[in-house]
């Protein structure tokens, strides 16, 4: 047991310093590091620069044209990407579709649809949710109707996040007869968004942001050759990986940035006659908040480690999103509570990069509160916390 | 980056596994609690026979490592049978001392007796008004033409019924806070001059106010350095933490398994409550305690054996404090769902809730280590 790096992850983190030193944006860097808005582009110029470094996917195997990186290096990566203000990998495409494509999908498939993903060539979006299948997923109602060669799609997905931005969207759908059992007739359909009968309408966050979409199917016809794997198995499929793809998932890099950016403004910020940092109460909020996130960087590293010795991350996981995302959120209340008035005023054009006008309040104050009223979501999608708890009651303690 | 276990560590999780299952029943314990002696001597033969007490100490020392991970190793499996032998004071504070700050001939024989089985140790170092702070030091030892006369009272001095030898801190110079001029000596537990006021603790163990009342030391009972005792004190309590912490992590890995197994077998309103929703995700969050104290005693373990420094006792009171609050929590629920029975003196999961909300108040509580964290 050791915690150090050894020499040769020494010389790969200097590579991914100088790497993000020199092939960052530094105006999307600049969006990242203070809550500006990003647009699309910026997601897609990144991502193929790191497409041509052959790092746009670190979770895929090395034949798929993945990294092979070590779980170290993993680690090493999402620190270095968290300090230097890279955004996240938007995470559809490379982090959900792609391992379903690569584990079940045919090799036509494989061929056809992996390399847009990797190059972020087509921009993907997903169907699960819908307005009665949120937690109970399996519950959904979206059917695709056997027609020769093809399925009629009819139905309406939501909560899809950048739907509004997507070439292709994958869909969990209802295939088999209505009183067989949801986990038993659910297929995985892939579906180009510019098939006649699709329509996408914005729903509006709390923070007055088009993030999620509903998608609307009215008879659309699918080719069953978008299928994936066997009809009625679509569930086995989306569940198996849903586990897989927690690298990165707590969010502790980025947490961890966000927390040392909170104590320096807590440290400059006038309270009363002292800084807010000199509250008592405010630092022992703030070291609560650093001790969880200490412990929970480790529970990550262990499930890292535990994954590269060949094990698949068991269902312990779910603990990384459960306090991943509890962690996040107390963050973005302390960052709100470090602008203290200046969290009150509701100016969105000064989000825009390119807003000339003059700022109302410091930089760091004017996202606080749209950010913290966003983030809720954190606790609720991806299998809310509640579920990520029935998860672990059951597969891990067995009730 | 590596967590993985050495075969050493390996093997020696195995052997404390087995033997805490298969030689630490429950009753029998109890019934060491009450003996005169309050532990096993025959456990504590074959903790020497099997090699255990000789974990903590380096090779140099005639040990087999000494690593912060061997001992959460350890302590880990002590925690899951709520191991009573006084190994915490013994081998690992007691030794520690001795180790870090012994010379050549006090580590070559007490070293050799303790890992052999015949020398029991207590340290003496909190005092009535010291709570948590090390730097507070009110006994005295005062320099005399034999050597030093100790006086003062220590308290909650752990394993001082059946200490052979007491291991003490006293002050040779400056104010009562000071952090200078405190010293450590060792003397016979049956030293003229001492009062030891032996008690029972909450959680099983043995423990002794101490009084020492113009008890002669001589200047070869000093261990290490006139005067500079303090970081010496600091760095071992530190050792200390993170064996307790890692035993709190096998008691609650224990606790949180037996309550999801009595919630299986326990039936009301015509079916098991272990059904309950209510009940359920308290368990998971039992669990999600249990896992992230695991891994900050992890994160402490291998920091402390990077090196023992600012960082390192960042790590410890980052652990204490996160492993204070989970042993709390995980300890009032496993009695809230026990319901009745958990109350009870006569079920083991009670001592368990016990053994875990004592390691908060040792060595620095939840809210002292967030304050230390806070402020190293």
């Amino acid at each position: 047991m050791n915690v150090t790096f050894s020499p040769s992850e020494l010389t790969f983190q200097q590579e991914v310093r100088e790497f993000l030193n020199t092939k960052l944006p530094k105006d999307i860097a600049h969006k990242v590091k203070n809550d500006l808005h990003m647009i699309k582009e910026d997601f897609v110029i990144w991502q193929k620069i790191l497409a041509d470094k052959g790092w746009a996917a670190i979770n895929w195997p090395a034949e798929h044209g993945g990294t092979g990186w070590t779980s170290t290096q993993k680690y090493i990566w999402s620190n270095e990407c968290a300090v230097a203000g890279a955004p996240a990998i938007v995470p559809f495409g490379l982090g959900m579709v792609a391992p379903i494509i690569y584990t079940y999908g045919s090799d036509i498939q494989k061929k056809t649809f992996l390399p847009g993903i990797l190059n972020s060539d087509v921009w993907w979006c997903q169907g699960y949710s819908e307005a009665n299948a949120g937690s109970d997923l399996a519950s959904l109602k979206t059917t695709a109707i056997s027609d020769g060669d093809d399925y009629i799609v009819n139905g309406t997905k939501t909560w899809t996040t950048m739907g509004q931005f997507a070439d292709w969207i994958f869909c969990l759908v209802r295939t088999g007869a209505p009183d067989v059992k949801n986990q038993q007739a659910i297929s995985f359909l892939l579906i180009d968004m510019t098939t006649p009968g699709i329509t996408v309408s914005p729903i509006y966050m709390l923070d007055e942001r088009r993030e999620v979409n509903e998608v609307h199917f009215d008879n659309v016809r699918v080719p069953k050759s978008n299928r994936i794997g066997d009809e009625n198995q679509g569930w086995t499929y989306a569940k198996v990986l849903l586990t897989h793809e927690r690298t990165g998932i707590a969010g502790v890099a980025r947490s961890k940035v966000a927390l040392e950016k909170i104590k320096s403004l807590a440290s400059d910020s006038n309270h009363g006659s002292s800084s807010l940092m000199d509250n008592p109460i405010f630092a022992h909020k703030v070291a609560i908040i650093e001790i969880d996130l200490l412990a929970l960087e480790y529970t990550e590293l262990r499930t890292l480690a535990a994954i590269s010795t060949g094990k698949a991350p068991g269902p312990e996981s779910s603990i990384l999103k459960i306090k991943g995302t509890e962690i996040y959120q107390a963050i973005d209340e302390l960052k709100m509570e470090v602008a203290g008035y200046y969290a009150v005023p509701f100016v969105t054009e000064q989000f825009d990069p390119e807003f000339e006008g003059v700022k109302v309040g410091p930089e760091s104050a004017a996202n606080s509160a749209p950010l913290y009223f966003n983030h809720r979501k954190t606790t609720i999608y991806g299998g809310s916390n509640e579920v990520q708890k029935n998860i672990i009651c059951k597969a891990v303690l067995g009730l | 980056m590596d967590f993985s276990f050495s075969d050493e560590q390996q093997m020696l999780q195995d052997s404390i596994t087995r033997f805490v299952q298969n030689d630490y029943d429950f009753y029998d314990r109890a019934k060491l609690i009450k003996s005169e002696l309050g532990f096993s001597a025959d456990h504590w033969k074959l903790f020497a026979d099997l090699g255990w007490l000789m974990v903590p100490f380096t090779e140099d020392d005639g040990g087999l490592g000494g690593s912060a991970a061997d001992l959460m190793v350890v302590m880990e499996e002590f925690g899951k049978g709520l191991v009573i032998e006084p190994f915490l004071a013994t081998a690992i504070i007691g030794g520690g001392l001795i180790s870090k700050a012994g010379n050549a001939q006090q580590k070559q024989t007490l070293i050799a007796a303790i890992m052999d089985g015949s020398l029991q140790l207590a340290f003496a170092y909190a005092e009535p008004n010291s709570r948590y702070d090390l730097s507070y030091v009110a006994t005295s030892a005062k320099k005399t033409a034999d050597g030093f006369l100790l006086n003062g009272h220590k308290s909650v001095v752990l394993n001082a019924p059946a200490a052979d030898k007491i291991i003490v801190s006293a002050r040779t110079s400056g104010n009562t806070n000071d952090k200078d001029g405190i010293s450590l000596f060792i003397l016979d537990a049956d030293s003229k001059g001492i009062d030891i006021q032996s008690y029972r603790t909450q959680d099983g163990g043995r423990a002794a106010e101490v009084n020492f009342n113009n008890t002669l030391v001589s200047a070869d009972q000093l261990l290490g350095t006139e005067g500079s005792a303090l970081p010496t004190i600091e760095s071992i309590l530190d050792r200390a933490s993170l064996a307790v912490c890692a035993e709190a992590v096998g008691a609650m890995e224990t606790a949180t398994a037996k309550t999801v197994e009595y919630t299986k077998t326990r039936k009301q309103f015509g079916t098991s409550i272990s059904k309950f929703q209510a009940l359920q995700h308290r368990m998971a969050d039992m669990f999600i305690e249990q896992q992230q104290a695991k891994s900050i005693v992890l994160m402490a373990a291998l920091k402390l054996d990077h090196g023992d420094n600012i960082e390192s006792s960042k790590a410890v009171a980052a652990m204490k404090s996160l492993v204070g609050r989970a042993s709390r929590k995980v300890g009032q629920e496993t009695i809230q769902i026990h319901g009745g029975i958990g109350v009870t003196d006569e079920l083991d999961i009670g001592h368990y809730f016990k053994r875990m909300t004592m390691i908060d108040l040792m060595f620095g509580n939840s809210d002292y280590q967030t304050q230390r964290f806070t402020s190293l």
